[in-house]
């Protein structure tokens, strides 16, 4: 418990302790309002959208942005090669990239919490394959590793997600089993285990709880990373199907109508380029928070 | 040292053996390589004959063993697509990609060194903001995306690069920037950091405190200690951009493995893939395997610790 948490009533209240320390960081302040605000316009993308994102209208397609010669308000960003609507479009993509980023790392974190506790806990010839299989995986460059694997099981949104998921639980795992033999040798567990603690009490009261921080900081860098790789797929037409918008998908088509029509693939990637930033500077802020040594120094 | 070297070169070839099994089973994903490998529309009686030209008709430890044997003699199976041996296929376009992945990392080493001293000497200066600006755009900038703007400023717009090809210095230079922009920000990063944490160590104050040079100090102590950093990221960037080249190689229409990897996925030809595969992944190996020799040589800690 913190002094600076602590209210006017003497009651320790964490939402406190959070507005302390985001207020405190400029950066991380911006990153979690950027971040809340696009899982907002994912929720309520129906209500927002202008217009609907799949509607096509091929008289109308490849109108240039509001401000440019042509434009109109009536299609803000614009319209695709189809007719459709570039910001509604890119409203819907969101829920898209933050299902695959959320679940993806959902699986991949749980993965790797599991086998590298297993890991690093139990030791000897357990620890030994289960690193031997980290080690296999994260021995294949990642992007080729997910293209091939993309390709070989086709496109849904199902597939995306289970492919992030298992491909970068080696990630997790190598994280979380360092920090489970880092924490073995510190004191404290290091006195529990001569208090007489049983095995369940020191991995779950003693070595679980410190886990958290250093998995929830990888976890948003790594959430970011699947959205980035999610769209890097669908650019190549490897991921979600064609009919559902997706950043990936819309830069994909905005490839081909690159040298005349730019804004087809400009303002999806923006949204990727936005996303990712409020991940960043998230995690940045989450490292800094929940790192005891820098926010003493700090 | 010698015992340390033996140890890292069994794991390397073990890790090895493990990438041919993995990439074996990849391909084996969906239970039926054969329709896999297929185009969609393909009957079933050609699908068949296909399967049994494959070998894929046969018990699956004999195949195993027929692709390790041919895998250990550096035989990966003809390409579908080009109808000639995959793994010769691939060395073919090994210089054009490993041409721009070194462009690419002399981009980021060029720009980030100085940078990153610069910003990491003078905390809280205009440099050190710029430092850490790069830093952030280098990881959120999709380096597909950051390509085709490149195309739409530097080539359609100003017409000062060429949209695609690999045709002399001046196509190599918007496809080296694509691809060196994620590990610019990583060095960047990492430059700065090092730095900034020398600065602290007490021989750094030492010399310092007994009027040394600034420049002496730059060069004797601090360069060093960045080179330590570099060497161990570089070979781990140097991955990563085997895999970003998929995306810069099919963008910028370069004739290397990236390029091949995409043409390869989307014509099924995936004996091809698993070649492109096995090849990457033991040139991954192979740098990990030099990147700790290496820092074993700078860093006398790691030598005694082993």
């Amino acid at each position: 418990m913190r002094i600076d948490a602590i209210d006017q009533r003497g009651v320790y209240s964490p939402l406190r302790r959070f507005m302390k320390l985001i207020l405190r960081d400029k950066a991380g302040l911006f990153g979690v309002i950027l971040f809340l605000l696009i899982v907002l316009i994912a929720i309520f993308a129906p209500q927002i959208s202008p217009h609907d994102p799949l509607q096509q209208n091929l008289r109308l397609s490849r109108q240039p942005p509001a401000w440019q010669a042509g434009g109109t308000w009536e299609y803000p960003l614009g319209t695709d090669n189809l007719g459709r609507d570039m910001l509604s479009r890119i409203i819907y993509g969101t829920r898209v990239s933050l299902t695959v980023g959320f679940l993806g790392v959902l699986i991949a974190s749980t993965l790797g919490l599991v086998l590298g506790m297993l890991a690093g806990y139990m030791g000897g010839r357990t620890d030994s394959f289960i690193m031997w299989i980290t080690n296999l995986f994260l021995a294949v460059p990642y992007l080729l590793l997910v293209v091939v694997v993309a390709s070989i099981l086709g496109r849904s949104l199902l597939n995306v997600i289970l492919i992030f998921g298992f491909t970068n639980a080696p990630l997790f795992v190598r994280i979380t089993r360092g920090e489970v033999l880092r924490i073995r040798k510190s004191g404290y567990v290091e006195s529990a285990i001569s208090l007489g603690a049983s095995q369940g009490r020191i991995l779950f009261d003693h070595i679980l709880p410190n886990l958290i921080g250093p998995l929830l900081t990888v976890a948003t860098f790594e959430m970011s990373g699947m959205i980035f790789y999610e769209a890097g797929l669908g650019f190549l037409g490897l991921s979600v199907p064609p009919n559902i918008p997706s950043w990936g998908n819309m830069l994909s088509a905005g490839r081909q109508y690159i040298q005349f029509s730019p804004w087809i693939a400009a303002y999806p990637g923006l949204a990727i380029v936005f996303t990712s930033l409020s991940m960043n500077l998230l995690g940045d802020w989450l490292r800094d928070v929940l790192d005891p040594k820098i926010r003493r120094s700090a | 040292m010698q015992r340390y070297l033996l140890s890292r070169l069994i794991q390397s070839v073990v890790l090895m053996i493990g990438v041919l099994v993995l990439v074996f089973f990849i391909v084996r994903l969906t239970g039926d390589p054969a329709r896999l490998m297929m185009p969609r529309d393909a009957s079933p009686e050609n699908i068949q004959a296909f399967r049994e030209a494959m070998g894929f008709d046969a018990p699956l430890h004999v195949q195993f063993f027929n692709y390790m044997r041919g895998a250990l003699t550096g035989d990966f199976g003809r390409s579908l697509h080009y109808r000639a041996p995959a793994m010769s296929l691939v060395v073919e376009r090994i210089p054009a990609t490993l041409e721009l992945a070194l462009a690419a990392l002399f981009f980021a080493l060029v720009v980030s060194i100085p940078l990153g001293i610069i910003g990491g000497t003078r905390p809280g200066s205009i440099w050190d903001t710029l430092c850490r600006g790069i830093g952030l755009i280098g990881q959120t900038v999709p380096n597909f995306w950051l390509a085709l703007m490149l195309i739409v400023f530097f080539s359609v717009e100003l017409r000062w690069f060429p949209t695609f090809g690999r045709d002399g210095l001046r196509s190599l230079v918007l496809p080296a920037i694509a691809l060196g922009f994620f590990p610019l920000g990583k060095f960047t990063r990492l430059v700065r950091a090092s730095v900034l944490e020398i600065r602290n160590e007490d021989y750094i104050r030492t010399a310092y405190s007994k009027g040394l040079l600034e420049q002496h100090i730059l060069t004797r102590h601090i360069f060093r200690n960045v080179a330590i950093t570099l060497v161990s990221i570089v070979g781990v960037q140097f991955g990563y951009m085997l895999g970003g080249s998929i995306y810069i190689e099919s963008i910028f229409a370069w004739p290397g493995i990236g390029r091949m990897v995409n043409e390869a996925v989307q014509a099924r030809d995936f004996p091809l893939v698993q070649a492109i595969a096995v090849f990457t992944a033991g040139f991954v190996v192979l740098l990990n395997l030099l990147t700790d020799i290496a820092y074993a040589v700078i860093d006398p800690r790691i030598r005694y610790e082993n």
